[in-house]
């Protein structure tokens, strides 16, 4: 097991890059949580209750979910809306990467390139990425473990993300209902957890 | 990606920041007849880019985006340079290449679009700069006219290395003193326009951008026949009033007397019989399309 924990920031200017710690990327049918490899299903249930006991929780949609250009994105943005009105969670979005000059509105949007400006203007705690690029994944979620206190949960089409608190890999809509289903669960009844 | 792509999820309407609904809901994809009149009235393919105030290379690049034929369906390939700051805020999707392969990257992307989407127009627009287009990626960019690869290769010429402080480049023209070149260029101007057209370019052109009806008839002209006929080549001069020592109201002044009679800079193109005949079909075409709804 490796002994670097991808816990919570702030981890100070240049946190490395949890790969480069000896983390490694979940196999399909896993996720992970703070690196350590576990099970999906643990993965997304973890994500539901770091939601759930959060001050303010908070979605954060990239193009591949904002944008409408394939079936699998408006279903994936249609499960994004069912889990922000379940839970209560706040959505804002990543509509690109551009640098913007001279800065963003942090109220309205994040930046992958200053992702702590929208974390500390609106004192986020618990963040999910969805829809965003691998590589602005990456950059952002090292600069926010670097500057933030904010727990980060990457949802990601493809491989998972090292840098996040947790991960799920494979996104498909159906997990982001899963998620919403044990949000809902854990706001009746959290002794069943 | 075409014009059906380019929605915002429902779910998001309300939330998404209003820069990026004016862009969809205000802005020239999808329509046939765009060009840079559209500037001023709809929203602009780009935003917010960082070159020097009065720029000339802005207003190209403005006027360009402005001329493109389907936005929609176009790829842009840049190189390093000033057009690189500029690239990020475009609304069109680009690549930036390596100094001087933009022309190769260019080739292998549209060869891949063909494949991808064999019923379809994509269209590839190489953009740089003379530094990458002449001196680093010269063989590139000839290379990929030999082949007679259908992309468009547009050289913004400001005549020297600008972004890194004034160096010589080969578009230079002979003579010039620049800050990091103190004792003159010893050689002629590379004739570029020249070599294009030996090297198998159907249709070449030089401009400046201070005419922007020019500019969209030139682009819009260099990117139909490169879907239909061969490569074509357009060097457009943007100096860069930084370094040859002008005040940013300048730039269009500096245009205007680099394109006058005589100037390395005076309009000139060159179109190949076959590249001739497709605008001249084209173009009947359209005024039959005109007279048959004028008599609707």
């Amino acid at each position: 097991m490796n002994p670097y924990s991808v816990l919570r920031g702030p981890e100070g200017f240049l946190p490395p890059a949890a790969a480069l710690a000896g983390n490694i990327l979940p196999e399909t049918g896993q996720g992970h949580i703070e690196g350590q490899i576990v099970s999906e299903e643990e993965a997304i249930e973890e994500a539901a209750r770091k939601f759930v006991s959060a001050k303010v929780p908070t979605i954060f949609p990239g193009p591949l979910v904002l944008w409408g250009w394939n079936e699998k994105a408006i279903r994936t943005a249609e499960a994004v809306e069912r889990l922000s009105v379940a839970g209560g969670i706040n959505i804002i979005p990543m509509p690109d990467y551009r640098p913007k000059y001279p800065k963003i509105d942090p109220e309205a949007e994040i930046n992958p390139n200053h992702p702590n400006l929208t974390i500390w203007h609106n004192k986020i705690d618990v963040c999910m990425f969805v829809g965003v690029h691998c590589h602005y994944a990456n950059l952002s979620l090292k600069i926010i473990r670097g500057g933030t206190a904010c727990f980060t949960m990457a949802f990601c089409a493809h491989a998972g993300h090292e840098d996040a608190n947790l991960t799920v890999r494979d996104i498909l809509p159906e997990k982001i209902d899963r998620v919403t289903e044990i949000v809902k669960k854990l706001k009746l009844n959290s002794k069943k957890f | 990606m075409g014009r059906e792509k380019i929605q915002i999820n429902e779910e998001f309407w309300d939330i998404m920041p209003d820069d990026y609904k004016d862009l969809v809901n205000h802005s020239t994809y999808g329509k046939t007849d765009r060009g840079w009149k559209d500037v001023g009235s709809s929203t602009e393919l780009i935003a917010e880019h960082s070159l020097c105030a009065g720029c000339p290379e802005s207003i190209a690049f403005r006027h360009i985006m402005a001329s493109m034929p389907s936005p929609e369906d176009t790829v842009m390939v840049g190189s390093t340079g000033c057009t690189s700051l500029v690239f990020p805020m475009v609304a069109v999707h680009n690549i930036h290449s390596l100094f001087g392969n933009q022309n190769a990257v260019a080739t292998g992307l549209k060869r891949a679009l063909n494949v991808r989407f064999p019923n379809k127009n994509k269209d590839v627009i190489v953009l740089a700069g003379d530094g990458a287009t002449v001196d680093i990626g010269l063989d590139m960019t000839l290379q990929s006219w030999f082949r007679g690869e259908r992309f468009t290769t547009i050289c913004f010429d400001n005549e020297l290395y600008a972004n890194t402080g004034g160096q010589e480049s080969g578009l230079m023209q002979k003579g010039f003193v620049a800050k990091m070149a103190p004792v003159g260029k010893k050689f002629e101007k590379v004739r570029l326009p020249e070599i294009a057209r030996e090297s198998g370019c159907a249709y070449v052109a030089v401009l400046t951008t201070s005419k922007p009806s020019l500019v969209e008839r030139v682009v819009r002209q260099a990117v139909l026949i490169a879907r239909e006929i061969g490569p074509t080549y357009l060097q457009i001069y943007t100096p860069c009033i930084l370094e040859i020592g002008k005040q940013s109201m300048e730039g269009l002044q500096e245009m205007r007397d680099a394109e006058a009679a005589g100037e390395r800079f005076k309009f000139r193109e060159f179109i190949t019989p076959e590249a001739q005949a497709f605008i001249d079909d084209m173009a009947a075409k359209k005024k039959a399309e005109k007279l048959a709804s004028a008599a609707n």
